[in-house]
């Protein structure tokens, strides 16, 4: 395990140390030092689907894209529909190559008519960013801002609950995918109300400085409803469960957002955006795979990579593929073959050179009730 | 933690031997590098295991890992009970988590394996490193 070859030095939140004393077993994700689990990713699963989990997830990035044509800028870039947006609303989009692939999927966040807020994933951090500079030929600037942030996810049914009593804000009144500027404890924060679990939640944006004190002031709020602190490990089952996208997996610079299933953040009727002739002809001419849901029949775990077969023929693979906690079966997403998509068709996984039986399956897996 | 009539290997198997049986499981410090753990192949009895090969599997939510023949010989017995409490190994990794039973050929393999000290030594390097 041990390395002789100088590797980058990994990069830490402002958290770091914080996670390092609750013991959690830390991994490299993606360059960053982070949190994988603390009492165990099952553990932690279930305290997010039935009472309330604390996620440090300040390794997102922030760009922030302010001016005149702040608007301009962003919905040239993005396929969703930008001006649907409201100022305290947000969306779920992507930055896409002018093929219609995945430079990056994103959250993007209107704080005013000219300015705009996006959230990033860790590792793309900079390629967006450059991204997003190299495209800019509008009266609007765009800062790398992920050094002005911590982020926290409160997430599960007792999340309101739980950041309630450090807010003198109205959760109640923040809608799914709507957020409010205000303060947690004394601090300035972005409240939203978003997240990657399929559970009701929010993710807080603060100063770095105070990510660790609003950290242990969010765990003891939360101590009464049954809290843990959460790693990657059941933020990945997590999404899973919920048929979220992650770059790498089910999306990347190879795959459209019609193939990832992702066709609802494409607006086509907005008018020009990057990616969009690319898509309309991929509309036209139909997909030749797309992505689905599998449960495995047989015993195994399919997981990320392994190939899927409809007898000897290879029809696609597992995009992601982990136990399913709340579900109680092994389940996985993989990009496969149009024509063996359709829900109830008997497929195989070769897991380690061995063929296991898998049904494919409508996703999510798993919806809250709401 | 870590019984002293235990032998272990550097992939984190233990073994313990009962006159020619050698029992073989994964350490408590394997198990908890690995997190739950949800799933564990085993192979049939019978079957001839080679010492610092492959025998199985054990997979966690997170990860599958390949478990190593500390020593070469027989396989006498599997623990059935893992195929639908594969969380023992979690549990009680030295003792309700075994995972086969193997009829030793040549004890003298056990010498090239750790001390119950040494495998502490071992572990505790590792983390540091």
């Amino acid at each position: 395990m041990a390395s002789l070859t100088a590797a980058e030095p990994l990069q830490k939140t402002p958290l770091n140390a914080v996670h390092r004393a609750l013991g959690a077993r830390m991994v490299d994700f993606g360059g960053w030092d982070m949190p994988v689990e603390y009492s165990g990713i099952i553990d932690e699963h279930l305290a997010v689907r039935n009472a309330v989990g604390l996620f440090d997830v300040s390794h997102m990035g922030e760009i922030e894209v302010r001016g005149p044509q702040a608007f301009d800028l962003v919905n040239t870039l993005t396929p969703n529909a930008v001006a649907r947006l409201e100022d305290g609303q947000a969306h779920y989009s992507a930055l896409l190559y002018p093929n219609g692939t995945f430079v990056d999927d994103i959250l993007v966040h209107r704080m005013g008519p000219e300015h705009y807020f996006l959230c990033v994933n860790a590792s793309n951090q900079r390629k967006d960013f450059e991204w997003i500079e190299s495209r800019n030929h509008f009266d609007a600037e765009a800062e790398f801002a992920s050094e002005k942030y911590a982020q926290l996810a409160i997430q599960g049914p007792r999340a309101i609950e739980t950041l309630g009593k450090l807010t003198a804000t109205d959760l109640d009144a923040i809608g799914y995918y709507w957020f409010e500027r205000g303060q947690v404890l004394d601090v300035p924060a972005i409240i939203a109300r978003t997240g990657y679990t399929g559970e009701d939640g929010f993710e807080i944006y603060v100063a770095p400085e105070e990510g660790a004190r609003l950290w242990n002031a969010i765990l003891e709020a939360g101590e009464e409803f049954g809290i843990k602190p959460c790693g990657l490990g059941a933020r990945n089952t997590l999404r899973l469960e919920a048929a979220m996208s992650l770059y790498g997996h089910e999306i990347d610079d190879t795959i459209t957002p019609y193939e990832a299933r992702l066709g609802w953040i494409v607006k086509l009727k907005k008018g020009e955006f990057v990616g969009r002739d690319a898509l309309v002809e991929q509309k036209e001419k139909g997909l030749t795979r797309r992505l689905g849901g599998l449960e495995m029949t047989g015993r195994g775990i399919g997981r990320d990579g392994y190939r899927v077969f409809d007898g000897d023929r290879d029809i696609g693979w597992v995009t992601s593929g982990s136990p399913g906690p709340s579900v109680g079966k092994s389940i996985a997403l993989a990009m496969l073959s149009i024509d063996k998509g359709e829900p109830g068709t008997e497929v195989e996984v070769e897991i380690r050179g061995r063929r296991v039986g898998a049904c494919v399956t409508p996703t999510p897996f798993y919806s809250r009730k709401k | 933690m870590y019984p002293s009539e235990f032998k272990y290997t550097k992939e984190h198997e233990w073994v313990r031997l009962d006159g020619d049986t050698a029992t073989v499981g994964i350490t408590d410090h394997a198990q908890d590098q690995l997190g739950d753990v949800v799933f564990v192949e085993l192979p049939r009895t019978g079957v001839r295991t080679q010492a610092a090969q492959s025998f199985g599997t054990v997979e966690s939510v997170k990860a599958v890992s390949d478990v190593y023949a500390p020593l070469t010989g027989q396989i006498t017995a599997i623990n059935e009970t893992l195929i639908d409490a594969p969380e023992q190994l979690n549990t009680s990794p030295h003792e309700k988590g075994w995972l086969i039973k193997i009829k030793v050929e040549d004890k003298a393999e056990l010498d090239d394996l750790m001390s119950a000290e040494q495998y502490q030594a071992y572990i505790g390097a590792e983390k540091e490193s």
